[in-house]
Parts: C-alpha cells; sequence; structure tokens
C-alpha cells in the first residue's frame, strides 16, 4: 500500500466527476482524481502522467519519472506484482 | 566490481561515491536515517552503503506504517471484525501483522469476515452492495494514504451511507522524527526524507529539523542515485556546516506538498493526544482521528474497542530496528524465528520493512558484492 505507481490518462469520466480511466501497465483501471482537483478544477488532460496511491492519483508526473518508477517497481518484485494484481481486482466506479 | 551495474548510471554512481568520500574528515564518523521503508529496501537491494566510505552509515528510520502498528491496536480491529454483521476491510499489507491474539489472516481462518481491498473507495463499494452489513475499513499509512481514507468518508458522507466505518489508525511522520530527535539512544548526522509522505505535506514541516535541532535534511526520490545523492548534498551541507532542507525529489515533491491533500485531512480528521507506535511507545500528536462530525463513520465510537495495549513479544526487537539502533540481522530471531512467512516483529510483514528488505535482498547483495570483489 505504499507504492505509488505511475499510470497514464486515458480519459476523465463523463458522469463520474472524480473518476479518470488510467492505463497501468496496459491494463485499464478508474483512479480517483479528487486530491488533483481544486475547487472542481483539474488540468489533468489524457496523456498526462499521475502517481496512483490506493485508488488516488496523488501527483501529476511526467513520462521520463513514469518510467524510472516504473523500473524501481519492477525491482521491488512481489511487493508490486502484489498490488498490481489487487489493483487489477479493484473497481471503485 | 560487478555489482555497480546492476543499475543504470554505474559510472555516475562512481562518481558519486568519490565525491562523498572526498567530504569525509579524517577520523569523523556519519549517520544518516532514511526515514521511509521504500528507501531501505532500495539501499538493500543494491547494496548501496558498499558505495559509501565505511565512516558513513545509513540507518533505518520508523517510516514504514504497518511497521509501527501496535499489537494492542490488531487487537482492536480483531474484535470489530468478530462482532456480528461486520465485514472488516483492509490493505493486503495488513493481513500477517500479529496482534496478541494473531493476524486478520487468523481470525479469518476462525470465521470472521475480512476483505483485502486495494482502496478505500473498495471498501465503499463493499458497504453500498451490502446494506445489510457493517463495513468497516482498517485505516493505516501515514500523509501519503491519510488523503485517501479522508475523500472515502467525505464520498460516504455525501452518499448517506450508513452501514461504513473506518478503524482510523493513521500516523504522521513529523512527530515520530521528532521523537528520534529526542532520543538519546542515537546521534544523527541528517536525514534522508521521505518521498510520497511529501507530496502530501511537502518540505516546510521539516523545517524545524534543521531549524531547532540543527540536523540537515534531505527528501529524496527512490532510485539508487537518488538515494546517492541525497547523500551527496547531506554531506556537503555537513562540511559547509550548513543544516537546510533540501527537495532532491523536487520532480516529484512539491515544496508546499498538495494543499487539496491536506485540506480534506483536516476536514474529516483531528490529532489525537497521543498513539502508541510499535516498538517506539507512545508519541505525542503523532496520529490521526475521525473528527466529531463525521462521528457516524468513526469505527471507534461505533464499536466496542478494548483498547487493551498488549506489551511486543520478549523476542522481538523491532523498536531497536525501527530507531536505527540495530541493524536487522542483529535481532537474536532474525531469519530464524522471525521470517516473513512468520513473522514475530511488524519490520518482518511489509515489504517496506527493514527486517523483510534485509531478508529478501540484503544478504544477496551481501554475498554478490563479496564475490565481486574477491573476482
Ligand atoms: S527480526 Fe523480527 S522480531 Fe527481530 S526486529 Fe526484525 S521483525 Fe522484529
Amino acid at each position: 500500500m505504499c507504492l505509488g505507481i505511475p499510470g497514464e490518462v486515458v480519459e476523465l469520466m463523463a458522469g463520474h466527476e472524480d473518476l479518470a480511466m488510467v492505463s497501468v501497465e496496459g491494463v485499464q483501471r478508474a483512479v480517483n482524481i479528487g486530491l488533483l482537483r481544486d475547487e472542481g478544477v483539474t488540468d489533468l488532460r489524457p496523456g498526462d502522467w499521475v502517481l496512483i496511491h490506493v485508488g488516488f492519483a496523488l501527483s501529476k508526473i511526467d513520462e521520463a519519472e513514469a518510467k524510472a518508477s516504473l523500473d524501481w517497481l519492477t525491482g521491488v518484485g512481489d511487493a508490486y506484482t502484489d498490488e498490481l494484481r489487487a489493483l487489477a481486482a479493484s473497481d471503485i466506479t | 566490481m560487478r555489482y555497480v551495474d546492476e543499475f543504470r548510471d554505474a559510472a555516475t554512481a562512481r562518481a558519486l561515491s568519490t565525491r562523498i568520500a572526498a567530504l569525509c574528515e579524517p577520523g569523523r564518523r556519519y549517520k544518516f536515517m532514511e526515514v521511509c521503508g521504500g528507501h531501505t529496501h532500495t539501499i538493500y537491494k543494491h547494496g548501496l552503503e558498499d558505495y559509501l566510505p565505511e565512516t558513513i552509515s545509513l540507518v533505518h528510520g520508523p517510516g514504514c506504517p504497518v511497521c509501527v502498528i501496535p499489537m494492542g491496536r490488531v487487537d482492536d480491529a480483531i474484535a470489530i471484525a468478530e462482532q456480528p454483521d461486520v465485514i472488516m476491510t483492509s490493505f493486503g499489507d495488513m493481513m500477517r501483522v500479529p496482534g496478541g491474539r494473531g493476524s486478520f489472516f487468523d481470525s479469518k481462518a476462525a470465521g470472521a469476515d475480512i476483505r483485502m481491498v486495494y482502496s478505500p473507495l473498495d471498501a465503499l463499494k463493499i458497504a453500498r452492495k451490502n446494506p445489510d452489513k457493517r463495513v468497516v475499513f482498517m485505516a493505516i499509512g501515514m500523509e501519503t494514504t491519510a488523503p485517501s481514507t479522508a475523500m472515502t468518508v467525505l464520498r460516504a458522507a455525501s452518499e448517506e451511507l450508513e452501514n461504513f466505518s473506518i478503524f482510523c489508525n493513521h500516523v504522521m511522520i513529523i512527530p515520530a522524527i521528532k521523537a528520534i530527535l529526542d532520543s538519546p539512544d542515537l546521534r544523527l548526522d541528517g536525514f534522508i526524507g521521505p518521498g510520497h509522505v511529501s507530496t502530501v505535506i511537502g518540505c516546510r514541516p521539516y523545517e524545524y529539523v534543521a531549524r531547532d535541532y540543527g540536523k540537515p535534511l534531505v527528501c529524496s526520490g527512490f532510485e539508487p542515485l537518488d538515494i546517492l545523492e541525497s547523500v551527496y548534498r547531506l554531506m556537503v551541507q555537513v562540511a559547509e556546516g550548513r543544516c537546510e532542507v533540501e527537495n532532491q525529489y523536487a520532480r516529484v515533491v512539491p515544496w508546499a506538498g498538495n494543499p487539496k491533500a491536506l485540506q480534506v485531512i483536516g476536514e474529516v480528521m483531528e490529532l489525537r493526544p497521543h498513539f502508541e507506535w510499535r516498538g517506539l511507545g507512545f508519541i505525542s500528536h503523532s496520529a490521526l482521528r475521525v473528527r466529531a462530525r463525521y462521528s457516524a463513520f468513526d469505527a471507534e465510537r461505533i464499536f466496542d474497542v478494548p483498547g487493551v495495549r498488549v506489551a511486543d513479544p520478549k523476542a522481538c526487537q523491532c523498536g531497536e530496528v525501527l530507531k536505527g539502533v540495530l541493524k536487522p540481522w542483529e535481532c537474536k530471531v532474525f531469519g530464524t524465528a522471525c521470517t516473513p512467512e512468520t513473522p514475530i516483529g511488524t519490520c518482518m510483514v511489509s515489504s517496506e520493512g527493514a527486517c523483510a528488505a534485509y531478508y529478501n535482498f540484503g544478504r544477496f547483495s551481501r554475498d554478490r558484492v563479496r564475490e565481486a570483489t574477491r573476482s
């Protein structure tokens, strides 16, 4: 639960103001982007990268940083595999 | 030295290593604490201490939220889980953490309905789907996770869900660092500051470390080069007699943190007068509880919670490990009675725990280093 996982925003979900569809290692999951919205406004766009923590996008990062964190996570081994499995099973819509 | 090829930019690492060594004053020893378990993981995995002169040591801090949950709180959570019609939900990391009467896994095997979730929002969904059950989320984590729990409570409130609550165990890193600075056990020269916690709180809350305690602190990323660069920056500060807060991880951590995250934490939660940390004892104003205005979502007010303090097992030396006084392998039960499969202490449970990180990678990298230096 301590791992921050990078994902690429695919689309902001219409009808769910706090949710975005995010692609994480090829798997698409809904992620809450409420912490990146101020006064109801977000500057997140498809193609942006975010660091996801327990279902919430916590910060916006650039693509190079996303790749670097993915490398780091891959090195973490089981903990990352478990986290990805948990994320794949998660459905917060 | 084959082992340096383990990560990219080995040449940069070697260059940093040389520059760090050049800053060492003859005869002086240096000790820096890496506060976050993620850093501990990188340090062991890549054998980073072997890039540093022998006079510099890195010691682990208390920044693994699973590791610091005291036994009594695990027992309280199990007591809630065993009440009628309760579904307890928890992050997977928490499942094997031993309490005085076993772990979530043991209690689940004995019939309690305990489910692993990825996000507190998954717990919320379980509550929506099971209106006849009382769904409790075991909220753990530091400032990185607290905003997610707070957002979930706000969501539950806006949906007027009546069967969802959280058992709040969020702890905060700043008071823990202060407790370590105040403890006489350890003389530190500076801190490698946590990365992800700082995305929420920013760098300002660490300023007292430099100002009041005269210790430099560098917020650091998680890659091997990030950590070496942070050690370098700490050494430069020490050499120049400066102590400041620096942000090595500015590509992710804004100096002011995430204001929205801080705002939702403040809306839903407030400081507890004191909270027990495993191994560190009671630390005042070091944890969060649910504010009265959201008491309908506070498991501590809804359920009877025993609230009994349980002493750590005698054999367990997690406290010393969490304070950086002992290295994992110096604990008497390390790797024998205490392993990731049968943990006695919490530092062996989470992959962020120093003992688990060393168990999984430490010996491995040490052997490789020995082998590499021989050939
Ligand atoms: S080996 Fe086990 S008991 Fe000893 S400090 Fe590590 S986790 Fe605690």
